[in-house]
């Protein structure tokens, strides 16, 4: 097919649009690595803007140094762990049981689960449950926090909705039990989707700040964003006061910058790999939807 | 009295013969009743004096005296006046760019490009709020922001950008939109995948120029989606969390920034007054629910189906 002149421009402004897409979403992330990695003078005087200037190190061994950023760090990775392996085991049962015809009251748990999604009781009424089960403060509290979400919940019931019956069927007739037939028959044929929903509850656990920073107050059981968030929450106070440049805050500059990056490491390793994942997660959705 | 009699024992023959299933439920319907509708039982504190000494059941009923309260007092106005306006600013700017977006990712024609540029475009979705709001801290900051360093590079004032009241909205908006836009095209990108290409080859047939292309069978074949992705959105036009706004608002900026779910935050967890600040909760939470679900019935009429 041959291209017009006109689709020839559009073609290249359109090329060009996407170069700027991709430049507004990498540029900040590439900023922090850089201003991490350089001197606190040169970027708080503005020289670092497109590469490395003074490479130094000064900030990520203040950050090793701080036992509290590598105590948090572990604390999210045991949230994010745990609390996937809780999500998954209430979701995956709860979906496959609830994909089910047959099951008397089908309706009246959907119903009760969809409202969920409807109305939120409020984060007081929330909060004064959690305090009265003597969940403050503690680390179950943390994992029980949105332990099965009634959008994934859906998600999963549908697939497990989308595999043919007569599977079921063929092995109830060689005498399986409903447990084995989920475990031998329904698990192995739903990798991708558990895997789709598997890393929504990760990357939400990986992120989440709002619940940790309201229920834990030990500083040994914060995790890591809840730890970023008081560094942000300082800089913007501390910005509306001071005038002039002062070295010591140069310095905890790059220190935010290092901790930024040392927190979103894991994510852009991974999310390369399982972004299709999610792609597809909410493909299952709009189909549904 | 026999019909009564078959059915219990229907009734029992089918909870033995699902009784795995039920196990299998059990441990997910335990949790909605303990974190959710345990907590709705207590929501009846909106209409109480809380004591925390005292519990939920023995606190004193006071009928609607903290709404009157939050409607009498001249925040009211203020934080839905809030909530509306930044939730309205973020849907007029993320959702016709959004559209935008994907229709230009399905006019690329180098795959490997295409590709690349949409992965590129998810990652901020997986990046937290707090990481994003430092970031727009750290970007903002009149000492050492990349964005005042240009503005003075360019001969321009330096600016304290969340100081001033009449930028914060803006912040916040396009915060929202660094963060969603792009993971936000791919319901679009499979709505697009679902055309049927015979139209775009005997168009092509046809001679029909490409921007032709896209406003007679590209656009029109999106367009459930479109509304579907629009009326949902309407449902949650009163509601902005208050995760983000936290972040990045501060006393001086209340005035455009605080929301309603700020208030809350605030009011109730910081300042403890729980009873006051559960009934504002529980106003907004009733605003929310009777939009989503004005905006489902409209979803379903349109499109034959809701969001469940």
């Amino acid at each position: 097919m041959k291209r017009s002149f006109g689709e020839k421009v559009f073609d290249c402004f359109n090329v060009m649009l996407m170069l700027l897409t991709a430049f507004v979403t990498l540029y900040p992330v590439w900023y922090v690595c850089i201003a991490s990695l350089s001197s606190g003078i040169e970027v708080t005087n503005g020289n670092v803007i497109w590469w490395i200037k003074n490479f130094e190190l000064q900030a990520y061994k203040q950050l090793f140094a701080n036992k509290e950023i590598w105590i948090s760090y572990g604390n999210t990775f045991f949230y994010s762990i745990a609390g996937t392996m809780l999500n998954m085991l209430l979701t995956v049962t709860g979906a496959y049981a609830l994909s089910k015809k047959r099951l008397m009251g089908r309706k009246l748990f959907m119903t009760l689960i969809l409202i969920t999604m409807w109305f939120s009781p409020g984060i007081l009424p929330q909060y004064i449950t959690f305090r009265n089960y003597g969940l403050i403060d503690t680390r179950l509290g943390i994992l029980l926090c949105g332990a099965v979400t009634a959008f994934n919940l859906i998600l999963m019931r549908t697939y497990f909705e989308s595999v043919p019956d007569s599977m079921e069927e063929a092995a109830k007739l060689d005498g399986a039990a409903d447990f084995q037939v989920f475990r031998m028959v329904f698990l192995p044929l739903s990798g991708s989707a558990l895997i789709t929903i598997a890393l929504y509850y990760f990357v939400g656990r990986w992120n989440a700040y709002f619940w940790s920073m309201i229920l834990l107050k030990d500083p040994d059981k914060i995790p890591l964003q809840v730890h970023l968030k008081k560094l942000v929450v300082e800089m913007t106070a501390n910005d509306s006061e001071r005038g002039n440049i002062d070295y010591t805050v140069t310095s905890r500059e790059t220190t935010i910058y290092a901790t930024i990056v040392i927190s979103i490491i894991p994510m852009l390793i991974i999310y390369p790999f399982i972004q299709k994942f999610f792609v597809k997660g909410v493909m299952i959705g709009a189909v549904k939807g | 009295m026999r019909l009564l009699n078959t059915d219990g024992s229907r009734f029992k023959r089918n909870l033995l013969r699902d009784r795995q299933l039920y196990l299998m439920l059990f441990p997910c319907i335990l949790y909605y009743i303990l974190f959710y509708y345990v907590p709705v039982y207590g929501i009846q504190i909106a209409f109480k004096d809380y004591q925390p000494y005292v519990g939920i059941l023995q606190s004193k009923w006071v009928g609607l005296k903290h709404f009157k309260s939050f409607f009498g007092s001249p925040y009211a106005f203020r934080i839905i006046r809030n909530t509306f306006l930044i939730s309205f600013y973020s849907m007029i700017f993320t959702f016709p760019l959004t559209i935008i977006l994907a229709l230009l990712f399905n006019e690329l024609r180098c795959k490997w490009f295409k590709t690349a540029v949409q992965t590129i475009s998810y990652l901020p979705y997986f990046i937290s709020t707090v990481v994003v709001a430092g970031l727009v801290v750290s970007f903002l900051s009149p000492t050492a922001g990349i964005v005042n360093t240009v503005l003075e590079k360019m001969g321009m004032e330096k600016i304290y950008f969340l100081i001033k009241p009449e930028y914060f909205r803006t912040i916040f908006v396009a915060m929202g939109g660094w963060q969603g836009i792009g993971f936000g095209t791919i319901v679009y990108t499979s709505a697009l995948c679902s055309i049927d290409n015979t139209l775009y080859e005997a168009a092509a047939v046809d001679g029909v120029s490409r921007w032709k292309r896209i406003i007679h069978i590209t656009l029109p074949g999106i367009m459930p989606t479109i509304a579907v992705m629009l009326i949902i959105r309407m449902g949650s036009l009163l509601s902005v969390g208050s995760e983000s706004i936290i972040l990045l608002y501060q006393p001086i900026t209340y005035e455009t920034a605080d929301v309603i779910s700020s208030y809350v935050y605030r009011n109730g967890l910081v300042e403890s007054n729980y009873s006051y600040a559960a009934a504002v909760d529980l106003f907004n939470g009733i605003i929310s629910l009777v939009l989503v679900v004005i905006s489902n019935m409209l979803s379903k009429k349109i499109g034959g189906s809701g969001i469940w």
